[in-house]
């Protein structure tokens, strides 16, 4: 068996991306799809972090991480926020189902 | 095969599989649960890759808050009292051929098809959290202070769009 390096984790944070697109695309609920889009924001953290290591760029790409993890708070505290008006207005979070701009 | 390359397959054993589970899982609640075991192990693949504060930050950050903050979500927008935590699927035929092919294409031509260049760098052994801490008060200054009135921006906004009367 190979060592472990830096193509086993591109591995993984490419699986890991490819789970998290097919969340986004078939899940009706959209909870369910921003869990999809963590996955797909956790993959580009790993790539980063991996790239950190094994690249020759110091410590800029775990900085990049903490940027990207932020970034992911930010937009799940503006779209659960986002969700909850989307309820109260058509009581359903269904994606395919909600096709109004306005009631 | 020593005890890092044990530890890594463990890690991402448990990182895929639950991730797995988050995506093909009807009950939403139990997808939030696996994703809680899916940032844990991305957390454990941030500590082989030598970036403890990343670690940390992704535990707190991540299972501390987004986690909670999403099942908050499936509470407040599911009526819980007549069991309707499932969540519907649709397009699941196309959306696995496109998916394979994606996966198939980002692993076979992007990332093992390019010839990286591998340089094992001195990440310090030690801790990076005073080598971060100084990078983000110098280099990425700017980006820091910016990251600061964004939190507030998204701070007052989430409050003001989750809170509207009709």
């Amino acid at each position: 068996m190979v060592q472990v390096g830096l193509n086993h984790f591109l591995i993984v944070s490419a699986i890991l991306f490819s789970l998290g697109i097919f969340g986004i695309v078939t899940r009706k609920n959209a909870v369910m799809v921003l869990m999809g889009i963590e996955l797909v924001l956790n993959s580009a953290n790993l790539n980063f972090v991996a790239f950190a290591k094994y690249g020759n760029f110091g410590l800029s790409g775990q900085i990049a991480a903490l940027f990207v993890i932020i970034l992911a708070a930010a937009e799940t505290a503006i779209a659960l926020a986002i969700v909850l008006n989307i309820y109260k207005t058509f009581s359903t979070v269904n994606v395919d189902e909600i096709d109004n701009l306005k009631e | 095969m020593n005890i890092y390359d044990i530890v890594f397959y463990l890690f991402a054993a448990i990182t895929l599989v639950s991730a797995f589970f988050v995506v093909t899982t009807r009950n939403i609640v139990y997808s939030a649960f696996n994703l809680l075991f899916t940032f844990f192990g991305v957390a454990g693949l941030y500590v082989l890759l030598g970036a403890d504060f990343v670690a940390v930050v992704q535990i707190m950050v991540y299972v501390g808050g987004i986690l909670i903050l999403i099942l908050f979500g499936v509470m407040l927008t599911n009526k819980i009292t007549n069991v309707q935590i499932k969540t519907g699927t649709l397009q699941v035929i196309p959306a696995v051929i496109g998916v394979l092919l994606l996966a198939g294409v980002l692993i076979f031509k992007v990332f093992l098809g390019t010839e990286w260049k591998s340089v094992k760098t001195d990440i310090p052994v030690k801790t990076t959290a005073f080598a971060l801490g100084k990078l983000l008060i110098t280099d990425y200054v700017l980006i820091f202070e910016l990251l600061g009135i964004l939190l507030l921006v998204v701070l007052i906004g989430a409050a003001t769009i989750a809170r509207r009367e009709k």
